[in-house]
């Protein structure tokens, strides 16, 4: 069975970032690391090929990203990928939800793998559940927020949270599953690990090298375009009350909630 | 009678704890060329200056190995952990990269004027010219040390060197009176040292030669200077700086420092230190506080004085309409000539601040990281091409010695010291070494470890301004600037001891920049109460720490802790400091 | 005109509350567009003809109705792409939660449009409409819009509020007969929705009372749990209190906890530093009480009460008792 597993380059959550004014893009000139939602994603691949329901052959890290994304492949091997696909073009740059699945597609298709698995979200919350895009041109059932996966007789078990309680949904290999963060506790790589991450094959592609077309992805292809980008809106100053008749504060508090239907 | 720190010491044993022969099975253990720990300028320089060394030398290369060169840094990458003001003299970058022009180095170019700065109070300023030889900086540039870190990080992997983030080194390793490498820090610890579900053992990585490069109050740097009795009779001294950077609307033109104000003159306090404002470009601006860890009044904050600084119309001009970006805390060496360290045994180099080459009068020590750097990747490839081993670096001690490392700091001796008298006189006497290059006065004055200095709770606290936000800000913001997220439960990396009389702990209180330490409120009030108004200094208090906000500034080990590095990765993420 | 197609997702014979404010929500703007929303409801039997009718109290002309296995979201896209194409709707429109973002997300691909997900607000501008969504951490807000058509908004949890139509009537309630893709029957739904009580999920709850430091001991917790319990919600913690033992890690807010947007975010005894602050600054009420007037919280609260929350809690809790009966 062979496991790919889309990871991303996200901008360090902790570190403080700013929109750069003339792009409207997100400056992602600044510290980087990998999407921690997709370190879940690569340590479910690790359990199952260290479970005894499946024969892993392979277990390929892809992304799509500018060249310095190729640390964030750095890192998923480190974990455990035996291989990694870096999909990179001036092409892509400014690519939307839209045009990163198609692209994301049609890497992973010339890769034509048994189980694509990815974070539920990414730290930079521009997007989630990109997986259900990318199963849609790759004709896969997909499922997303999935906390739990067992493998039987080529079909995947999986729980997931959902708004009324946990389902439980088995699907049919070839599938896209999103994890999410409950799903495990991944691993820290070893230091041989991190060392010979290096030496673990490397694929650049272009997007001539997949077949996706120009004009479908990068902004031409982009469907969604940032018109402005402004402060959050002010928030009203809130109002203050100094206990000093606590029966009459409770009153005041007891109305505000009120007003605001939130003691339906 | 007062107390001072050293009176607790922290429950550790580095002896027993951070040196010892390596453990793992043979075939596990990662074998390197030279393993180098600390991605700061001195650990990068060497890495860059040995790869450039080795790149001509084809047959001593492919000896070293897979891995010839290996670098370790506990921060998630080099940059991450690194700080200062920082004003670099050019020569260890002409030196490391005679190609390069100038203007291709990622600095914030030279300044043309300078400006020193006698406040007296929290209003005045009286300029001091002409400039006070020290604080001439014509020809040095402007350099935010993380950029640097990250720019000489990316050449060192160019060369080919493995650059191991999120890396801490736990242990010297030692074997028949050498270092023969480092054992990397466990990961997946829980608060209480337990395995985790994804525990992680460190792993022991053997080199021919370990250069620690560790900056300030170095982890194995402590512990090897002990082992092998590298220390003088003078102990190691340290100031604390706190750090802020700012987007600015109108451009500095000048690099300022000040001295006086906030810190207070009185012999009584011996409050050593003053400020720094650099600009770095047009837009942004570098500014600190440096105080000398000896100081006695408990409740003195270098984090709270440097927000005070900022009310002061010198200094509120320049970041007026402003926003603050940066914000970071670590300490320096300031015992200088005498307090430096042998800096070899067989096996190994110290490096950088670690090894003390700082100059506190000039505020000068990158490019001294650097220069110690290269000289100790010289020295090792000597050895290695000639006899094949590094258990004899005494050629690096000697490179040292007849450096400007030595020869600078050999200068400016007896300056630091004096300032234990206060500030005038303190100030005379450094004016008169500093007329008489150094002559006089002659003699060695000693340097005293700052946790014998006793400390008396005091009321510096009172005028500390209320963080508005905007120019003044609380440690739990700051904290979260630097880009700190340390998970919660991780084990708790400081070693202190918990019960120590109120005097202690809250002089531990204020003088972390970060809020670890916190006497809770509960145990004030009952030391408040029992003192009948007056607080009661001797009584015991447990201090409440919280491990997480630590950005491992260092300064607890000078006071009476011992900071040991946390899991790789963990601690502040600095952009710009 | 035809203008919105919403999603409405139903549950037990009910439709909830996202998806409602999300029907009202596509009425109001089909309304500024000057045309018409629908919405689309796909399941089994309990998708009588009574419940997909109400959606006209909010607005919907219209409910395509579609037989399918409830719960997964590929059926879905089959029949909202079917729908969209035939009948030339302009937007899809989307409620927030897990099956919301699948199924817009599926749909992007299958109609190559364009989607805005964690949406706060969409307005009309020139005939179209611009969705509004925060972005870094809530520092900043932009304003995307849509290069070609359709084009798909996916709101935010609870972002649209429930609103009755003026003239609401009953709805249309058309049967759509839509062929599924072979993809979208390779998943079967075993068992749906399942409930596991003791692990309160926080981050779904629309009411939090959250303790800090200012209770005092762990026992304070008992003032937020009753609390907690009268309004109807969950009780959650920060991190100071979490470390010294008070209350559970999966209760931690922050920014090395869990992050949050209830309807209402009651801070008891939680000064508001930052860390704190970045894990619940979008919850949409925030209440604050403090006996610390200068604490952060105050800063950003909606209703700040300065005073002794030992004394205020408790009878706050009886009075909410009483509101609610």
């Amino acid at each position: 069975m062979k496991i790919c597993v889309l990871v991303k380059e996200v901008p360090d959550a902790a570190v403080e970032k700013r929109m750069d004014p003339n792009t409207k893009r997100l400056d992602r000139s600044g510290e980087k690391n990998l999407n921690p939602f997709d370190t879940h994603a690569i340590e479910a691949a690790m359990q199952m090929r260290e479970g005894d329901a499946a024969d892993v052959d392979e277990i390929v890290a892809v992304t799509m990203g500018p060249e310095s994304a190729f640390r964030a492949l750095h890192k998923a091997v480190s974990l455990g990928a035996d291989r990694s696909v870096h999909l990179t073009d001036d092409a892509l740059g400014g690519s939307d939800v839209c045009a990163t699945g198609y692209a994301l597609a049609r890497v992973l298709e010339s890769e034509s793998p048994d189980l694509v698995l990815l974070g539920q979200q990414s730290d930079d919350g521009e997007c989630y559940t990109i997986g259900a895009v990318v199963a849609d041109h790759l004709k896969m059932p997909s499922l997303t927020q999935v906390i739990k996966i067992d493998l039987a007789d080529g079909k995947l078990r999986c729980e997931r949270q959902a708004e009324y309680g946990y389902d439980t949904v088995e699907v049919e290999l070839p599938a896209v599953i999103s994890v999410g963060d409950a799903i495990n506790e991944p691993r820290y790589p070893s230091l041989k690990a991190i060392m010979g991450a290096k030496k673990k094959p490397l694929d650049t592609k272009s997007i001539g090298d997949v077949g996706i077309e120009p004009d479908r992805v990068g902004e031409p292809g982009s469907q969604t375009e940032v018109r402005a980008v402004n402060p959050p809106s002010e928030k009203e100053p809130g109002e203050i009350i100094e206990d000093e008749d606590t029966n009459e504060t409770v009153e005041r508090i007891v109305s505000w909630l009120e007003e605001r239907k939130l003691l339906a | 009678m007062a107390t001072a720190p050293i009176e607790f010491p922290p429950p550790v044993d580095p002896e027993q704890e951070f040196v010892g022969a390596p453990t793992d099975p043979e075939e596990e253990r990662i074998e390197v060329g030279v393993a180098i720990v600390g991605g700061g300028p001195a650990g990068l320089a060497c890495a860059i200056r040995l790869s450039q060394l080795l790149a001509d030398d084809e047959p001593l290369l492919e000896s070293l190995g897979e891995v010839p060169i290996a670098l370790v840094e506990k921060g998630k990458g080099p940059g991450s952990h690194l700080l200062s003001g920082a004003m670099m003299k050019p020569s260890a970058m002409r030196a490391l990269f005679p190609d390069l022009p100038e203007s291709d180095w990622p600095t914030f170019g030279t300044v043309d004027k300078d400006a020193v700065y006698l406040l007296p109070n929290r209003r005045m300023t009286i300029p001091l010219k002409p400039t006070p030889p020290p604080f001439r900086n014509h020809g040095n540039h402007v350099v935010s040390v993380a950029q640097l870190g990250r720019w000489l990080a990316e050449r060192a992997e160019e060369a080919g060197v493995y650059i191991l983030g999120e890396t801490a080194a736990s242990r010297l390793l030692v074997e028949h009176g050498r270092v023969v490498g480092v054992r990397s820090g466990d990961k997946g610890r829980g608060r209480g040292g337990e395995e985790l579900s994804n525990f992680e053992p460190g792993a022991d990585l053997i080199a021919k030669a370990t250069v620690l490069a560790e900056g300030t109050q170095g982890h194995l740097t402590g512990a090897a200077i002990r082992h092998f009795e590298l220390g003088t009779d003078d102990p190691q001294q340290w100031e604390l700086g706190v750090k802020e950077v700012w987007e600015v609307e109108k451009p500095l033109d000048r690099v300022i420092h000040t001295t006086g104000w906030p810190l207070r003159f009185g012999a009584k306090y011996r409050e050593f230190g003053g400020s720094f404002i650099y600009p770095m470009g047009a837009d942004r601006v570098s500014m600190g506080l440096v105080v000398g860890l000896d100081y006695r009044d408990a409740t003195f904050s270098a984090h709270d004085a440097l927000q005070e600084l900022k009310t002061h119309p010198l200094v509120a001009e320049i970041v007026e309409g402003g926003k603050r970006v940066g914000w970071g805390a670590k300490t320096l060496p300031s015992g200088g000539y005498w307090a430096r360290p042998r800096v070899w045994a067989p096996g190994l180099a110290i490096a950088g601040d670690g090894a003390g080459m700082v100059n506190v009068p000039t505020l000068k020590g990158v490019h001294y990281a650097m220069h110690a750097g290269a000289f100790a990747a010289e020295a090792i490839y000597e050895r290695l091409a000639s006899s094949g081993n590094c258990d004899d670096l005494s050629n690096y001690e000697a490179k040292v010695r007849d450096s400007e490392i030595d020869r600078d700091s050999y200068r400016s001796r007896n300056m630091r010291q004096p300032f234990a008298k206060g500030f005038f006189v303190g100030g005379a006497i450094a004016n008169m070494m500093e007329i008489s290059g150094g002559r006089f006065p002659g003699g060695r004055w000693a340097t005293h470890d700052d946790a014998t200095v006793d400390v008396f709770v005091g009321d510096r606290d009172k005028s500390y301004p209320r963080p508005d936000g905007k120019v003044t800000f609380d440690k739990l913001s700051s904290v979260f600037l630097s880009g700190n997220a340390t998970r919660d439960d991780a084990p708790n990396h400081i070693r202190v001891q918990e019960q120590v009389p109120l005097e202690v702990a809250l002089m531990w209180q204020n003088m972390c920049p970060a809020a670890v330490y916190e006497v809770p409120e509960s145990e004030l009030e009952a030391a408040r109460d029992e003192g009948n108004g007056t607080v009661d200094g001797k009584r015991e208090v447990k201090v409440q720490i919280t491990p997480s906000n630590c950005v491992q500034c260092g300064a607890i080990t000078a006071k009476g802790g011992r900071l040991t590095p946390p899991e790789g990765g963990d601690g502040p993420n600095y952009q710009m400091t | 005109m035809t203008a919105i197609l919403t999603y409405a997702l139903h549950y037990e014979g009910e439709f909830n509350k996202n998806s409602l404010g999300a029907v009202s929500e596509g009425a109001r703007l089909a309304g500024e567009l000057g045309g018409e929303a629908a919405a689309v409801v796909v399941g089994g039997d309990d998708l009588t003809d009574e419940l997909c009718a109400s959606l006209g109290k909010y607005g919907a002309a219209r409910v395509y109705r579609a037989r399918a296995p409830e719960g997964l979201a590929q059926p879905v896209v089959d029949v909202m792409a079917e729908v969209i194409r035939d009948n030339g709707y302009r937007y899809a429109l989307f409620g927030g939660g897990l099956l919301g973002f699948e199924i817009g997300a599926g749909l992007t691909a299958r109609l190559g449009a364009g989607v805005t997900m964690e949406v706060t607000a969409v307005k009309v501008q020139d005939g179209q409409l611009v969705a509004e969504r925060p972005i870094l951490q809530d520092s900043a807000v932009v304003d995307v819009g849509y290069v070609g058509e359709p084009g798909i908004v996916i709101g935010r949890l609870n972002a649209f509020d429930v609103r009755e139509a003026a003239n609401g009537a009953s709805a249309e309630v058309v049967d759509v007969d839509v062929e599924l893709q072979p993809h979208s029957t390779r998943a079967t739904m075993v068992q749906r929705g399942e409930q596991r009580g003791a692990d309160v999920n926080i981050e779904d709850a629309e009411i939090l009372v959250a303790g800090g430091r200012g209770l005092g001991n762990a026992e304070g917790f008992e003032l937020c749990e009753q609390l907690a319990d009268a309004l109807g919600g969950a009780v959650a913690a920060t991190r100071a209190v979490v470390d010294a033992g008070w209350y559970p890690y999966a209760a931690q807010i922050g920014q090395t906890g869990k992050t949050v947007a209830p309807k209402l975010y009651l801070a008891a005894g939680i000064s508001g530093a930052i860390q704190h602050k970045v894990g619940m600054q979008s919850s949409e009420n925030i209440v604050a009480i403090n006996k610390d007037p200068n604490a952060p919280i105050f800063e950003f609260s909606d209703l700040g009460v300065v005073g002794d929350l030992n004394k205020i809690i408790p009878k706050l809790t009886e009075a909410v008792k009483a509101k609610r009966g």
